[in-house]
This record gives structure tokens, sequence and C-alpha cells, in this order.
């Protein structure tokens, strides 16, 4: 048994007892997975379908996570709603750099994944996981509500599952693990440097 | 609205030296268009706004276009003696005719209900090419002008506050041109085509297939 767990028959006694077990873990995981808050910026159509998830119909808060925060300090999630194009990806890196730790990211929208219909365009970045890590991608064009609250579901799943001790603990405890990364610089042609190497490996086109 | 003919030789007679040319458009709409020359552009721009027939108080459109160096063919029938017999013989003529750019205004009269007329500047020099600009004439050219500014690289002069619009100000090329040449980052992708096909091909070495054709549209084996 790892470390932060209880063995669930010796729970499920104790509970017929009258007695709930937990561990912090678990609290402590339990109390950030349902409180989401996001980051209250959209890119393009994608954001209407955010804003569509916010609102009554699909309702979002039923997750904990209505709380839209108008800053990056208050933000625990940054929802990448749409097109980046290669003028607004610095300021995207450097809204996620004032993020406090631990902070995920969705990636919206086949624009957000990897350029999407504009991928080959000279100003569309392709991909937002060039400069910052990505948790959940949602495909689409844009995706459904339904598939917010699925990813968002996802996330909730991911951070359920976070350790927070141990050798396998959540990269955000880990002191070496870099929590703001280089925002791109506009260079003459194209950004600079067109994507960060330690975040992003391009796939390789393997031939059999 | 009256014909391009008669607004052209009120122009004329408004702007003392304005050469005023009509582009024919051959095309479906029909819609042709008053080439008029930089220097007197804001003069005849200012007439068209405030004369009282025309009235076109309203620029709906400002748009750019690139023309690069181009050659027309033209075949003509010339007689020509040859062998003491008069012969009909066809002669092709070459004309080269050097790449400019062109800034197109729509123009629609609020007051009058009428539009659009199209006029057009053009600047020979792609190098540096510059304009006068119809800001002060439209307010509503100011942000056009610019994205021209931007994409195309022609200079409004006159412009109070010409800069770039959608690319940022480091940014030294202009997209729109047909001679741009775009940063090379071609990734993989799954069915490319056309212009992206040409440009997977060098990125990618071809397999040739058992039929001689190339196969490079083959994603990951796995």
């Amino acid at each position: 048994m790892s470390e932060g767990q209880i063995d669930e028959g010796l729970r499920a006694e104790l509970q017929r007892q009258g007695i709930w077990v937990t561990s912090m873990q678990e609290l402590y995981n339990w109390g950030r997975k349902n409180s989401i808050w996001p980051l209250q910026f959209g890119l393009a159509c994608c954001a209407i379908e955010m804003i569509a998830t916010a609102a009554s119909r699909y309702d979002i808060a039923r997750f904990g996570g209505e709380v839209f925060r108008p800053s990056p300090r208050q933000a625990d999630l940054m929802i990448v709603a749409g097109t980046v194009t290669k003028k607004m990806a610095p300021q995207i890196v450097r809204l996620y750099n004032q993020m406090p730790d631990p902070k995920y990211v969705i990636s919206m929208g086949a624009c957000a994944i990897s350029g999407g219909p504009f991928k080959q365009g000279y100003n569309v970045l392709k991909g937002i996981d060039r400069y910052i890590p990505v948790d959940v991608y949602i495909p689409g064009c844009p995706p459904r509500p339904e598939a917010l609250l699925h990813a968002f579901m996802e996330l909730q799943r991911k951070i359920d599952e976070q350790k927070l001790s141990g050798a396998a603990k959540a990269d955000f405890l880990k002191p070496e693990q870099p929590s703001e990364f280089p925002v791109p610089a506009f260079g003459e042609h194209d950004l600079n440097p067109p994507a960060n190497k330690d975040v992003y490996q391009p796939p390789k086109l393997e031939r059999v | 609205m009256e014909t391009l003919e008669q607004i052209k030789n009120r122009a004329e007679l408004a702007a003392r030296g304005a050469k005023i040319e009509i582009t024919p458009n051959p095309g479906p709409s029909g819609q042709s268009s008053l080439l008029i020359d930089n220097e007197h552009a804001v003069e005849v721009a200012k007439f068209l706004r405030d004369h009282a027939a025309l009235a076109f108080d309203f620029c709906s459109n400002v748009t750019g276009v690139d023309w690069l160096d181009r050659s027309i063919k033209k075949t003509t029938k010339v007689k020509q003696v040859v062998d003491g017999v008069e012969k009909e013989v066809d002669q092709t003529t070459e004309e080269i005719i050097s790449g400019y750019l062109e800034a197109v205004y729509h123009l629609y009269s609020m007051k009058l209900k009428h539009g659009p007329l199209i006029i057009r500047m053009r600047a020979p020099n792609r190098g540096d090419a510059h304009m006068p600009s119809l800001t002060p004439v439209w307010r509503s050219a100011e942000l056009q002008e610019r994205e021209i500014f931007d994409l195309y690289g022609i200079k409004f002069d006159g412009h109070p506050d010409l800069r770039r619009i959608l690319m940022w100000d480091e940014f030294v090329d202009h997209p729109m041109r047909k001679d741009y040449v775009q940063p090379d980052d071609f990734e993989w992708e799954p069915t490319p085509h056309d212009e992206v096909l040409a440009r997977a091909k060098t990125h990618y070495t071809p397999r040739p297939q058992q039929d001689g054709s190339e196969k490079i549209t083959a994603p990951p084996q796995s």
C-alpha cells in the first residue's frame, strides 16, 4: 500500500462503526478539485462555448468551477479557448507565469491544440503546448460545452490522483520543476524561439 | 448615380491637372473604377465627398492589391509580303508590365443613397511604395490604411497614426504580398495538398511506390 492511502476494508469496517477516516492527501485533493478557479479570458469562438458552459444550462458551477477570475494571481486553471495568434502567444505565456502553483492548463479546440485550420498560416501558433505544458486537450471546432465539462472532470480526476509526498509526488511540489517558462520574443519574421525545446518535442515521423 | 464618365469629367474640371483613368472591370459585376493620380488624389477625394450631386460621404472599404511583374502576349495579324505574295502573318508582341501596388476605395453616399463608386491609387515602386492618405477625407479609412501598410507595405503620407495593426512592430515582412516567404516551420500534416504538399515534400524524403508515384502522405506507422 502506497503512502497516503488507507486500506479500503479497514475504512469500510470503521465506517460501519460510525468512524469516518480520511487522509490529509484525500482531504486536500478533494478540496482542490472541487474549487478550480479558471482564468477568465477567451481568444476566439471557443470562448463562446466556454461562456455557455459557465451559464445556467450547462452550469460549470456543478463542478465547482464557476468562479472565473479576472486576475491570473487568483486562478488555478487556464482554459486556452481559441486561436492563439503569434502576437498573442507571449501574453499567454506571461499570464501562465503569473499564476500561482498548482496550476493547470486545458487546451480547448483544434486551434489551441495544433493551430487547427490556420496551422499552415504565417500568423497562428501551431499549438499552445509549444510554450507551456498542457494537462487536458479537447478536440473540436469548437468543442461543445459537454466536451469542456468532460475535460473539467478529467482534470478533477487528475488532481485527485496527485500525490503530496514521496518520490511520485506532484510536479508542483518538486522545487526543481519549473513553474515559469520563458516568454517568446517578437522576432523579425517569427517568434523567437518558435517553440520551447524543454516543453515541446515535435513528433517524429517513423517509417517502417 | 451619374456614370463613371460624368464623374470623371466633373472631377477633372474641379481638380485642375488631375489625371483620371477609367479602369474597366470585365467581370460579371462590371464595377469599373477610377484610377486617380497620387498628386491630386486628396483634392479629387474632397471633391467627391463635398459635391452636392455626388456626396460620397462614406468610405466603406479600403483594399490593397499587389501586382507582380507580368507580361501580356498579344497576337496581331500583320500583312507581310512573303516571296512576292501578300500574306497575313500572326505576330506576337510581348509587353512587360512592371509590378505595382494599388489601394482600392469603395465609396457610398449615405445622403443620396447611391454607390458604390470605386476609386484606386497606384504606387509604381513596390520597394518603397508611397501614396497620399485619404484618412483626412474619410475617417473610416484610418484603420484599413494601417492594415494595408502592415500587410502590403504601402506608406500612406499624411496618415495621422501609421503603425502596424495586425502584426507586431518588430515584424519586417508584408505577408499579403505575393512574393512573401513564410518562415520555414512546416509540421507534419495528415492530408497535405497544393501548397502544403509542396512544402511537405521539402521536409520529408519521398517514398517511391510500386506504381511509380511518390508517397509522402503516409501517417506514422506504429
